[in-house]
């Protein structure tokens, strides 16, 4: 056992993965693409594949447990939450809020924090020891915190919920970005540019934006996840999206009470959460390891 | 050494005086504060009154600096629900909270070393995708959801362990796990391509020309080094661990800061979320500067690449 681990150990650094860990390792990427267009699909035409009303209560069939179970039937297939509302038609509805505060919060983010690390790399000096101050004030204020209080202070939103994130996830961008730009600015094709005569703005949309889109990509894709996660947190604490439009993170928190009763109205906006996520992230992984691999941790 | 320390001091400050800039800003544009402290009948000349008892009508750079001044001094005002000085809530939920952060660390640590030594030395492997998959798992899974389903089955169905609040080492068990885990998979990615690196040095193979038993080179030479860029991240850790910990508390009942924040805001008691918001920030640039001096401290190069 000992020596077998020896050699393996042994012949790393030139070691190739076996054809099979190579063809998963394709495959990964496939899979999890599938899953996150499956998901956007199902937003998208929620109106088309929704099999019912997601509004529509029916207290006469409250709790109604899920299709394998004796007392299920195909008319509610996931079963039905604590108003008779059917739980596969809000998971269906439900996609819209988290594909959309994910996505759109952070188009925002890293458009703001990828613009503010490009500026601050560039000029470098007080520009850039102002902007990285601010960067790192924002990097030190809880997400979750700054949400509750716009929730509390505006009232809770989908608006409010993209705008309390976007505020606070850009610095990882503007800090990444800057770092890669630093770097950048060394080279020899940048001063080659700037001998040919081109500007800030030349040198900044035509050198250093698509050399750091590789880093922004990768990003982005992990960044979706985690947002969708702290949307669903939001409102899971009651500070997201207010009832009683379906959002996996509410869904979850209505079945909590119920949870020794009625498993189901908590755990399947939870696995809908977990796929989804967990498909952006190896996503963004194989990404990573494809497009950067010096980006060990983003 | 001293001078970097200085200058890392010096920014952590200027980001805090910001933080406090926001928090001051967020307090007055959340609404006239007397409409929560006078009663509905308050006239006029009751508002100007208590407008210039509370100094409200002092211009706001002022009302900003005597602001800064009393948190300095500990005095964060009194709660609007508790009615007692929110320092003293302050003071018996932090260590609950840092207690439960340390604990949750600890236990992301101890998920991090083993998967992340284990999927490098087996780079390519099944073992390697296992052990990423588990640490992925982690981070793409809700924490609350994850702690519904522990109190469910594990507090519940199995009655091993409590299901809320704090009674003895038992009740850290699951919330750290939860929280734990969450951070699991950035530091074991770190700990693997770190070790792949380390492993392919010349000294781990002089090492290894000497005969030094396998498992040694393994965790003991290789590990050391591999660990610097995990140092580094310490931070960025924490503060995400504090932050979920809100989410993580309200499951469990547990009593710290993120309960309390939770509390506040659901009473709308601003005092209180505004000292938690200025604390949170505060140990989240202390435990910054340390890891930022420590890693100076491991690796020299650092004070000069800044």
């Amino acid at each position: 056992m000992a020596a077998e681990s020896a050699n393996a150990t042994l012949a790393l650094p030139g070691v190739e993965p076996t054809v099979g860990a190579r063809r998963a390792r394709r495959r990964w990427p496939v899979i999890s693409t599938s899953i996150i267009a499956a998901f956007v699909l199902v937003a998208l035409l929620a109106p088309l594949v929704s099999p019912a009303d997601p509004y529509e209560q029916t207290l006469r069939l409250r709790f109604r447990p899920p299709v394998w179970d004796e007392r299920g039937s195909w008319q509610h297939p996931l079963g039905t939450d604590r108003l008779g509302r059917d739980l596969l038609a809000r998971i269906v509805w439900g996609s819209r809020v988290s594909l959309a505060a994910g996505v759109i919060t952070v188009l925002l983010a890293s458009a703001f924090g990828a613009a503010v690390g490009l500026v601050a790399g560039y000029y470098g000096g007080r520009v850039d020891a102002f902007l990285m101050r601010v960067t790192d004030a924002t990097l030190s204020f809880p997400v979750i915190l700054l949400a509750l209080i716009l929730a509390v202070t505006v009232g809770p939103s989908f608006t409010n919920v993209v705008i309390a994130i976007a505020v606070i996830l850009w610095a990882r961008y503007a800090r990444v970005i800057r770092g890669q730009v630093l770097t950048l600015m060394e080279l020899d094709f940048i001063a080659q540019a700037r001998v040919a005569g081109a500007g800030a703005g030349r040198i900044i949309m035509r050198h250093l934006v698509p050399n750091t889109m590789n880093t922004l990509v990768v990003l982005v894709t992990l960044q979706v996840g985690y947002v969708i996660i702290l949307e669903a947190s939001l409102s899971f604490l009651g500070a997201g999206i207010p009832p009683p439009t379906p959002a996996w993170g509410s869904m979850i928190a209505e079945g909590r009470d119920f949870v020794t009763s009625a498993w189901w109205v908590s755990f399947f906006p939870g696995l809908a959460i977990l796929l989804v996520v967990l498909a952006f992230n190896l996503l963004g992984d194989w990404l990573r390891d494809t497009l950067d691999p010096k980006l060990r941790q983003l | 050494m001293i001078r970097f320390a200085g200058i890392r001091i010096l920014q952590s400050l200027i980001a805090l005086a910001i933080l406090s800039v926001v928090v001051f800003a967020l307090a007055r544009a959340t609404g006239d504060p007397l409409h929560m402290i006078l009663p509905m009948n308050a006239t006029a000349e009751d508002y100007a009154n208590a407008r210039a008892y509370l100094g409200l009508d002092r211009p706001y750079v002022e009302q900003y600096l005597s602001f800064v001044g009393r948190v300095v001094q500990g005095d964060f005002g009194t709660s609007l629900r508790a009615r007692r000085p929110v320092l003293e809530l302050i003071q018996e939920r932090l260590p609950n909270s840092l207690r439960l952060a340390v604990f949750a660390m600890t236990v992301s640590l101890a998920m991090a070393f083993p998967l992340g030594v284990i999927a490098a030395v087996n780079k390519g492997r099944a073992v390697d995708r296992i052990a990423q998959l588990i640490s992925v798992l982690g981070q793409s899974l809700p924490t609350f959801w994850v702690a519904i389903v522990l109190v469910e089955f594990v507090a519940g169905r199995l009655q091993w362990l409590p299901a809320g609040g704090i009674s003895g080492f038992a009740s850290y068990v699951l919330p750290g796990f939860t929280l734990g885990w969450f951070v699991v998979a950035g530091m074991m990615r770190l700990l693997r391509s770190g070790m792949l690196e380390v492993l392919d040095s010349e000294y781990v193979k002089l090492a290894r020309v000497k005969g030094v038993v396998e498992y040694r080179v393994v965790w003991l030479h290789a590990l050391k080094n591999a660990l610097i860029p995990v140092v580094t991240f310490a931070g960025i850790y924490f503060s995400i661990l504090v932050t979920t910990a809100i989410v993580v508390e309200t499951v469990f009942a547990w009593p710290g800061l993120g309960r309390l924040a939770y509390d506040g805001i659901t009473s709308r008691d601003f005092p209180v979320i505004q000292a938690v918001v200025l604390v949170t920030g505060v140990i989240v640039a202390v435990v910054n500067l340390c890891v930022d001096c420590l890693y100076a401290v491991i690796d020299p190069r650092i004070r000069y690449a800044r």
